[in-house]
């Protein structure tokens, strides 16, 4: 049986192992490159060569923006990070890279704005996508549990769909079929919004590819409707 | 006699003036007078032209002149009127007045030669036969009950036949029939299927044969008729279930039932396989409803457990076995059926209540001829053991010969995988019974190494001597009820909390034993206090007083409702067998749609149960967490097969 694509390891120090993982950003330009790793040892831990958490939330003060709002998932998507709570240098020097910030006030200029990132749909779907992984802490973690789900749910989709979160926040809390959800039935919830139209529940179809939870919750739906 | 010489002009002259003749008295005669005019004109006019060829023979043919001839003249002019004459004719002939059928034949005939008859009569003749028969339809359908008005469309149909054989062009039949038949039975066709409703409830077998015979000619006729058979058989049954208070009287009435149909099938209905497929998709309907809270499939295996432990003639027993086997086809759960038979068929065997093991074996057979080898491996597995057992029984009993510090023992080795699963107990065996089994233990080991015996002692029987002050009896029980009896051996009187310690039952099997021995039919126990429900706090004394007339008496130990775990299993197996099918399904196509991948498992699972989708979608959700397939994300109604 084949293994989980994506590992949710501790990420080295060194750049040269993951090389063949990632394509490498192009090497920025001499000066760009040093401020940028500078950046970086502003906030890293020395001992594990990475920045952690503390690190993150020095940088979250420094921008002005709470650790749990949207932006820093964004921007953790543009580094693509891997394991949640730390940056690597590789993962610092892509993000920033790509927001085109090598100073503080930059960083804090391109963070702030990065919800605009999400507006062409094939981006918001991969966004989507690595929101859930993010939050696969361990080694052959498939699933995540209903409250990181309820949690990122508002973080991620309610400034889109706000009702349609707020009643399937509500739902996944009362159910108990399920305590935790793999990327599959994640990835149904987006496009359940986007395809489904809650108004019009009767045409939904229950004996196409739906996932079950959506079947569940679309019956559930409807019964509330009724009182 | 002179010899007359005519030349062509006279002759042709002398064949005018005829027809001018003829066309004056045909203007002037009417109906069936100008038809036997025109009749006779018509004969004497081909004689006329046959001798006119003869005579000229040396001319080119004149049969064709003649015939044109005749046309021009006379048929133009006439044909209308030929044609209603004939019509009329007919008409009186439909109302039962006696016609002169040469005649129209003859006439008839003449449209023939003219090369008209399709155009200038047929067309004709048909619209009046339409005519006729709806206004007839009109007032049969309501007058007449349905079997009469079917009688009479037979007959008319009848008669149409004969009437082409006779004086028309069999050209026309197929046409002529089809009208009457639109006519008579498709534009009345739903009044005369309430009509059917009524045969099927009084068992009117003539008038329903007759209904087929008539229906099967028309295209698409028998549809409707089948669908009403389907449904009266449907609500029969379905009445049968509701009103049903328990099982073994059920199946009965669904096989009389299945089999009163069935004649109908092969009687009235030839056999024909749209009406199979009408009891089938019937039965397949009411089959499947539950009964006061078993399944059908329970109640089938039920069945064929009373019947295989009452016995019975084997005439008697292989038709009702192969009747019950027909009743398991239009059941879905299939499997559910085979675990409840599964487990119904281990107590036979192991409390020997079979009645006879060729019928076993008979119905076992029936069962692979219908469900396949796969089906019935298990429970041939079982009664091969039991075979199997009786020659190691000798074996073991020439061990012991030696050894005579052992009671009797005689022991079945079960092959764990076909039989159901059983707890092992760890019950506290009497210290009579510990030595057997290591005897046995020791016996088996030199047959056959490397083999773990796991004891289940709650499939055990036990005989035991009971020395009551009246007389002695022997007592046939269940090994927990006589561990519990020996107990009393070396005391008076016991408490609950006692017996269950030394025992070291479960409180479940210890309150089911104990009732069984003191509130029963036989009071082996006293119980203080007398109460019927056993309670942790009562205490039991042996009860010397006891009798019976009999000298041994059988105590049986009702078995715990199994009816829960069954099904747990049956889910857990069909679990694992919709995972294969699905995995078998992909790896063969690599890329499947959601759709068609839930219908070709339906199909691969069909033999065996009917899986539901919503438990489909869940094995392919967790074959997804499980790396075995994932979603396209490109088309998210689409799977692929992660190898």
């Amino acid at each position: 049986m084949p293994r989980p694509k994506r590992k949710a390891a501790v990420p080295t120090r060194s750049s040269d192992a993951d090389s063949s993982a990632r394509p490498e950003p192009k090497k920025p330009r001499g000066n760009q490159f040093n401020r940028i790793d500078q950046l970086f040892e502003s906030y890293v831990n020395k001992t594990l060569g990475l920045i952690d958490p503390e690190g993150i939330e020095a940088l979250c003060n420094d921008v002005n923006v709470n650790h749990t709002d949207v932006r820093m998932l964004i921007f953790a998507w543009k580094m693509k990070a891997e394991k949640q709570g730390y940056f690597s240098k590789d993962e610092w020097r892509r993000g920033l890279k790509c927001l085109g910030a090598d100073t503080r006030p930059k960083l804090k200029k391109a963070i702030e704005g990065l919800d605009k990132e999400l507006k062409v749909p094939e981006c918001f779907e991969d966004f989507y996508s690595y929101a859930f992984q993010y939050c696969l802490t361990e080694e052959k973690q498939r699933s995540v549990d209903i409250e990181t789900i309820c949690e990122l749910l508002n973080i991620v989709l309610k400034s889109e769909f706000p009702n349609q979160v707020n009643l399937l926040v509500e739902y996944l809390k009362v159910q108990n079929d399920y305590r935790a959800l793999n990327m599959d039935q994640w990835r149904s919830f987006y496009r359940f919004f986007k395809e489904v139209d809650f108004h019009d529940l009767e045409n939904y179809d229950s004996s196409q590819a739906w996932t079950v939870i959506i079947d569940n919750f679309v019956e559930w739906l409807k019964e509330k409707e009724k009182n | 006699m002179e010899r007359k010489t005519i030349d062509l002009e006279q002759g042709w002259d002398y064949m005018q003036k005829g027809i001018t003749k003829l066309k004056k008295i045909l203007r002037e005669t009417h109906d069936e007078f100008m038809l036997r005019e025109l009749e006779q004109r018509w004969i004497t006019h081909k004689v006329m032209v046959r001798w006119l060829s003869r005579f000229f023979h040396y001319l080119p043919p004149l049969n064709g002149v003649g015939l044109t001839c005749f046309r021009d003249l006379v048929y133009m002019e006439v044909r209308a009127n030929a044609r209603k004459g004939v019509i009329t004719l007919i008409d009186k002939e439909r109302e039962g007045e006696q016609i002169d059928r040469s005649l129209l034949k003859n006439v008839v005939d003449m449209f023939v030669e003219m090369d008209k008859y399709e155009e200038d009569f047929e067309v004709q003749m048909l619209e009046d036969t339409a005519n006729y028969y709806k206004s007839k339809a009109t007032k049969w359908i309501e007058v007449d009950s349905c079997p009469d008005y079917m009688l009479k469309a037979e007959e008319c149909l009848r008669r149409e036949r004969e009437r082409v054989t006779h004086y028309l062009h069999s050209s026309t039949e197929q046409k002529l029939v089809e009208k009457v038949q639109h006519e008579l039975l498709v534009t009345h066709a739903n009044q005369l299927l309430d009509g059917v409703r009524a045969l099927l409830r009084d068992d009117k077998v003539e008038d329903l044969s007759r209904m087929y015979r008539l229906y099967q000619k028309i295209p698409k006729g028998l549809d409707p008729v089948e669908n009403v058979f389907k449904q009266h058989i449907t609500a029969e049954g379905t009445a049968l279930v509701q009103q049903a208070e328990e099982a073994s009287s059920l199946v009965r009435k669904f096989i009389e039932l299945h089999d009163k149909y069935m004649t109908y099938v092969n009687d009235c209905f030839i056999n024909h396989t749209l009406f199979h497929k009408a009891l089938k998709e019937a039965f397949e309907v009411f089959c499947n409803k539950n009964v006061a809270g078993s399944s059908s499939a329970e109640l089938l295996a039920t069945f064929c457990d009373n019947i295989l432990k009452k016995g019975g003639s084997d005439e008697a027993i292989e038709e009702t076995l192969e009747k019950v086997v027909k009743l398991l086809a239009y059941i879905s759960d299939k499997d559910l059926y085979a675990e409840f038979y599964r487990k119904k068929l281990a107590r036979r065997l192991l409390f020997d209540r079979s009645a006879n093991e060729d019928h076993e074996k008979c119905i076992l057979t029936k069962l692979k001829q219908q469900c396949g080898g796969q089906f019935t491996s298990k429970m041939e597995g079982m009664v091969m053991d039991l075979t199997l057992a009786r020659d190691n029984q000798m074996k073991f009993e020439e061990y012991l010969q030696d050894n005579t510090h052992v009671i009797d023992l005689s022991v079945t080795v079960l092959t764990t995988g076909f039989w159901p699963s059983y707890k092992s107990s760890d019950l506290n065996l009497p210290v009579e019974m510990v030595k057997c089994v290591e005897v046995f233990k020791e016996f088996y080991e030199t047959k056959t190494k490397h083999r773990k015996l796991t004891w289940i002692y709650s499939l055990g029987t036990c005989h035991i001597i009971g020395k009551f002050e009246p007389k002695t009896i022997e007592l046939v029980v269940s090994t927990y009820q006589a561990a519990a009896l020996l107990l009393f051996n070396s005391a008076d009187k016991l408490s609950y909390s006692e017996i269950m310690m030394q025992l070291n039952l479960t409180h479940e099997d210890v309150v089911r034993l104990l009732h069984s021995l003191s509130r029963a039919k036989y009071k082996i126990l006293s119980k203080e206090p007398n109460t019927t429900t056993i309670w942790p706090n009562d205490t039991f004394e042996f009860n010397y007083k006891f009798t019976d007339k009999m000298r041994r008496i059988k105590i049986p130990l009702p078995p715990v409702d199994e009816r829960k775990k069954v099904i747990e299993d049956v889910d857990k197996d069909r679990r694992y067998a919709i995972d294969a099918a699905i995995v078998r399904i992909m790896k063969s196509s690599k890329v499947l749609g959601h759709q068609q991948l839930v219908l070709e498992c339906v199909q691969q699972l069909g033999r065996m149960f009917k899986p539901d989708i919503k438990a489909i979608k869940k094995r392919i959700e967790d074959l997804i967490t499980r790396d075995y397939l994932e979603r396209d994300q490109e088309n998210p109604n689409t799977f692929k097969y992660l190898a």
